[in-house]
């Protein structure tokens, strides 16, 4: 039996190790975290609203309905009729945007893409939203004045800048290696030079605070994390209980081997 | 006689006289198929892969109900099924988590066949048709790996058909054929649909009966690879090495499946994804004609094979040579039986530069299925070669280095550890 329960915990483990080392072993910017807790029903009912005011006018979520909104994150039926929903859409439908997909290419070059799994689309998961969405700077050379160093050249506007005001990006020289070449900038380049960090214009004045914010950052994230799996809640609490039932069926069925197996010893 | 007794008699009875094989066959099959006492850890995993089958076959029915085979709604109908469909994503993380864990226990079955040489004289057709499932297997892992329809899907579905496309003189109307269009399309998805919902599964029930069937008539190998059946008890006229696989078996795997399926229920419900290893991120994004990934790349279970397909280049202007290796790579697995001459089954007796080669031979598939997911640095590409040339060698050379040193005596009969 040891053999066994060598390898149960060895599976246990990696079953928890794994997914680690891959997001630890992959390159890119590094992301900070966006601490989305799937619990937090306050922080995902903000992010709602944040969403449909700042992002719905041009990004659909259309996998997702908003009677489900109301179901998952405790409100009431007219709470998102009268705060979330902007169209003449229905509560039993699914989240669109009015905006027209021709127009849209026209607009941008881009269509907006549908933000239903964005959350699970990137091996960096929700956080890649949140660093995203405190990314953007001052770029004078792009059609829309902004760019992002997470994801550099975005056809996407800084929509939030009247809550986060102007950030400015923060340069300085490549640095060179041995042979006299210039090295590859972590965070990307502005102007040539590598980009080291933002600062904040301190005019027009900025409508929130760094940390306020960065709340509205977390909350749309955390929105837009439980819209990528709005069963991941509940699916863990129902696997406590399918994983305590199966481990008893398991200790049953091992004192039953046993009992059968005396006579064979 | 009670009046349950009298009951089940009475039912027996009936049967019996209108289907006199059945109880013969129940006999033959579990209460007088003799399974050797000495079964060990890796003996779990034939009936436990009979069981993700039957995972697969009745979670995959729930799902055909609601999923829609059309490039236009197949992206989306999966998520209908994760979001409306009630107990949807557990259905669904059940098929995807089973798909990977479908092959977990085949590569963990195939290992066991390899290191007690369950392959050799008189179980050669059992692993000849094992190859065989294994083969349908990858074809029906690759169909179902399409059908959600994002860009892995995608591209994985054009990079695998496109192998067809290096076929001499026919390759281009073959990869045509294949996807009844002229690019991967909503033809392609629905002919993947059919084959992996009806046409793969029956295939794979039918070999898993002949299987089954085939070690039935032989018997089970066992670790120390020695005939369980040669002594019996004289008095009793038991035999003394061999158990009768019900009950002793069945609760012995009931046991085994029940620990299984806690592992299983743990990443179901805790990491569906896996860390993008059994749900790809890329996955989730919608397939997408116009835009190539940057770095397409299969799912963990066919990756040691991919290494190989990329590790060769091409010459003499075509691109068929990586294509034929990772095809030999496959089938050469059929001829294991007759390239194994040791004198003795199992690694225990082996001898020391037999157990040599097959360790290196694990480590260096195992190191393959890594370098399949890296991006293929030279240095990775180098390795992938040298790797694909010893798995190579590993059979082609069997013949000669199986006979290679001293075996140790084959017990007369087996021993138990546990």
């Amino acid at each position: 039996m040891t053999k066994i329960r060598f390898l149960f915990l060895s599976l246990l483990l990696a079953s928890g190790f794994v997914p680690g080392l891959a997001l630890a072993s992959e390159g890119g910017p590094h992301m900070k975290s966006a601490q989305v807790d799937l619990d937090d029903k306050a922080a995902m009912q903000r992010g709602a609203s944040l969403y449909m005011s700042y992002c719905s006018g041009c990004h659909a979520i259309s996998y997702h309905r908003y009677s489900r909104i109301a179901e998952d994150l405790d409100l009431t039926t007219e709470q998102v009729e009268q705060n979330l929903i902007y169209n003449d859409q229905k509560i039993g439908e699914t989240m669109n945007t009015g905006m027209n997909s021709a127009d849209a290419l026209a607009w941008f070059g881009k269509a907006p893409p549908d933000l239903s799994v964005e959350a699970r689309a990137k091996k960096e998961g929700a956080d890649w939203i949140y660093n995203y969405l405190t990314s953007f700077y001052v770029d004078e050379s792009r059609p829309t004045g902004w760019n992002n160093t997470i994801f550099p050249g975005a056809s996407m506007p800084h929509v939030l800048w009247e809550l986060q005001g102007m950030q400015h990006a923060k340069t300085e020289p490549k640095h060179k290696n041995a042979k006299g070449e210039a090295e590859a900038c972590a965070m990307g380049e502005y102007k040539g030079e590598c980009i080291i960090g933002f600062e904040l214009a301190e005019q027009p004045k900025p409508r929130m605070s760094p940390e306020e914010f960065d709340r509205v950052a977390k909350d749309i994230t955390a929105f837009l994390a439980y819209v990528g799996e709005p069963g991941a809640a509940k699916r863990e609490s129902t696997g406590v209980w399918v994983v305590l039932f199966l481990a008893f069926f398991t200790f049953l069925a091992y004192l039953l081997k046993v009992e059968f197996w005396r006579d064979v010893h | 006689m009670n009046v349950i007794d009298k009951a089940v008699a009475g039912v027996t009875g009936w049967f019996n006289d209108r289907t006199p094989g059945l109880i013969p066959a129940y006999k033959k099959h579990m209460t007088e198929y003799y399974a050797p006492k000495n079964f060990n850890f890796f003996y779990y995993f034939g009936s436990l892969a009979l069981l993700v089958l039957v995972n697969q076959i009745v979670t995959g029915i729930f799902l055909t109900m609601h999923f829609k085979p059309s490039a236009a709604e197949a992206f989306a109908s999966v998520e209908y099924i994760m979001r409306d469909v009630p107990g949807g994503s557990t259905i669904r993380y059940m098929h995807s988590t089973g798909a990977s864990l479908f092959f977990i226990t085949v590569y963990f079955h195939m290992f066991r066949g390899l290191i007690y040489g369950s392959y050799q004289k008189p179980r050669e057709l059992v692993w000849l048709l094992g190859v065989l499932i294994f083969l349908v297997l990858m074809a029906e892992a690759f169909m179902g790996y399409v059908l959600p329809w994002g860009q892995m899907s995608y591209w994985g579905a054009q990079v695998i058909i496109n192998l067809f496309g290096t076929v001499p003189v026919i390759g281009p109307e073959l990869t045509e054929w294949i996807r009844g269009d002229y690019l991967v399309s909503d033809a392609t998805i629905n002919r993947f649909f059919a084959l992996h919902v009806i046409a793969m599964p029956l295939v794979i029930l039918l070999l898993v009966v002949l299987h089954l069937g085939a070690l039935h008539e032989v018997g089970s190998n066992n670790p120390e690879g020695v005939d369980v059946k040669k002594h019996k008890d004289k008095e009793t006229g038991k035999y003394l090495d061999a158990i009768p696989f019900h009950p002793y078996y069945t609760v012995k795997d009931l046991f085994g499946a029940g620990f299984f399926l806690t592992l299983a229920a743990f990443i179901v419900f805790f990491a569906p994804t896996f860390g993008g290893f059994f749900l790809e991120h890329d996955n989730f994004v919608p397939a997408n004609p116009l835009v190539t990934p940057a770095h397409i790349a299969p799912v963990w279970y066919f990756t040691p094979f991919y290494a190989m397909l990329r590790a060769i280049p091409s010459f003499f202007g075509t691109q068929i040579w990586g294509v034929l290796v990772m095809g030999g790579a496959t089938l050469i697995l059929f001829l294991l039986p007759w390239l194994d001459r040791s004198p003795v089954k199992s690694i225990r007796h082996r001898s020391v530069f037999s157990k040599v080669m097959i360790a290196l031979f694990t480590i260096s598939f195992i190191t393959l299925g890594w370098l399949g997911m890296q991006s293929g640095s030279p240095g990775q590409k180098l390795t992938a070669q040298i790797l694909t040339a010893f798995y190579f060698g590993f059979f082609i050379f069997m013949p000669w280095w199986s006979r290679i040193g001293e075996t140790k005596p084959v017990p007369d009969r087996v021993t138990m550890h546990d």
